[in-house]
């Protein structure tokens, strides 16, 4: 294992997060954007460096429900991303998609959680490509998975990923919407090499 | 009615009746309630990673199965509570996405219930329950005046073990 640790993270890994952050977040929003219609604004994305017990409640309250997507990357850029949506914001989206009353609040039924991935699928897939062309990087990735649960419980899968390496995790949060505001959240799971090969097509010296 | 302790991400904490000790959202993470039924000192330890030896940066301690586990034990022996008289409930390990089996995270969950059930056995405490695996986070807490350890999932009844 090479000598690689999160808690390095330094001015400048944390305004390349941002940048990334950004490119991506806003590919994202345009895809979603023109999937349903809507006009999106984005805020600047917030790069957050947490502890683990900083990070359960970060997203929501720790036993808040949440939606969660998580894939698996491969090629140039090996680990995971996940992508993270609060109850509210995951029922917004699928209500737009599916065209439903704005406040309906029912349990998803599998329809509805096939059209949660579908949106998944779009937002971090226009979040990589964007990655990808910033670094010039080939970006593959898995099916998205889908799970719909407690925040702690989802955010212990990137915890123990950055476990590994440190005592912190990275959560990059955007925020969307026109009349609704939404909460996006990106975790970015390079393994250490790929990590350093990011930086490195980034131009950027550790 | 006594306080509430909580546990965070890779923490632990003990705490004696009538106070009750709990942990929230447990995911592919293990809550390992350990409890001395007589003195009624209970402890719970929620422990990420399954092995402190794999890892170079393992400083802390309540992250890791083997050295969570000892150091609870240690923290409670200290608090006045018995080795020999330890039971001991876990509960968590699920596989929150069902990812590839190759995958490392795909299979975390239940090495972290293996790992542990090792170092309990290794300590000579007895596994009176488990509730590990699947696919759902739960929150666990545990009754020190009782010694019941309770676990809330979502969507799903109350389970008591």
């Amino acid at each position: 294992m090479s000598e690689y640790n999160y808690e390095n993270a330094n001015t400048v890994y944390f305004d390349v997060l941002k940048e990334i952050g950004n490119i991506g977040a806003g590919n994202a929003t345009t895809a979603i954007a023109e999937m349903l219609g809507l006009r999106l604004n984005m805020e600047v994305p917030q790069v957050k460096l947490l502890s683990f017990q900083e990070l359960g409640s970060a997203v929501s309250e720790e036993d808040d429900t949440i939606a969660g997507i998580y894939l698996e990357l491969h090629n140039d850029l090996e680990g995971s991303m996940m992508f993270l949506l609060r109850n509210e914001s995951a029922h917004y989206l699928v209500n737009r998609l599916m065209g439903r009353d704005e406040n309906y609040m029912e349990p998803f039924d599998e329809m509805d959680l096939s059209a949660l991935t579908e949106i998944g699928n779009i937002i971090t897939g226009a979040y990589l490509s964007a990655l990808s062309s910033m670094t010039r990087m080939v970006i593959s990735h898995s099916v998205p998975f889908l799970a719909i649960d407690m925040a702690a419980a989802i955010l212990s899968v990137p915890a123990i990923q950055f476990g590994q390496f440190g005592d912190n995790a990275l959560l990059i949060e955007t925020e969307f919407g026109d009349d609704v505001k939404l909460n996006g959240f990106f975790i970015l799971l390079p393994e250490p090499d790929s990590y350093e090969r990011i930086l490195k097509a980034l131009g950027i010296e550790l | 009615m006594g306080t509430t302790v909580k546990v965070g991400m890779a923490d632990l904490n003990l705490c004696k009746s009538p106070d009750m000790i709990t942990t929230i959202g447990l995911g592919s993470c293990i809550g390992i309630a350990l409890y001395d039924p007589v003195t009624k000192i209970g402890g719970l330890a929620h422990i990420m990673l399954p092995d402190s030896t794999q890892m170079k940066n393992n400083q802390n301690i309540a992250k890791f199965a083997d050295t969570g586990i000892e150091e609870l034990v240690r923290r409670m022996v200290s608090a006045g509570a018995s080795k020999k008289r330890l039971v001991a409930k876990i509960a968590g390990g699920a596989k929150m996405f069902e990812v590839s089996s190759g995958s490392s995270i795909g299979n975390i969950g239940a090495r972290n219930a293996e790992a542990s059930k090792k170092k309990l056995k290794e300590l000579g405490i007895p596994l009176k329950a488990e509730d590990t695996g699947l696919s759902y986070g739960r929150t666990v807490e545990l009754y020190t005046e009782t010694g019941e350890f309770r676990i809330k999932s979502v969507g799903k009844p109350i389970k008591t073990i």
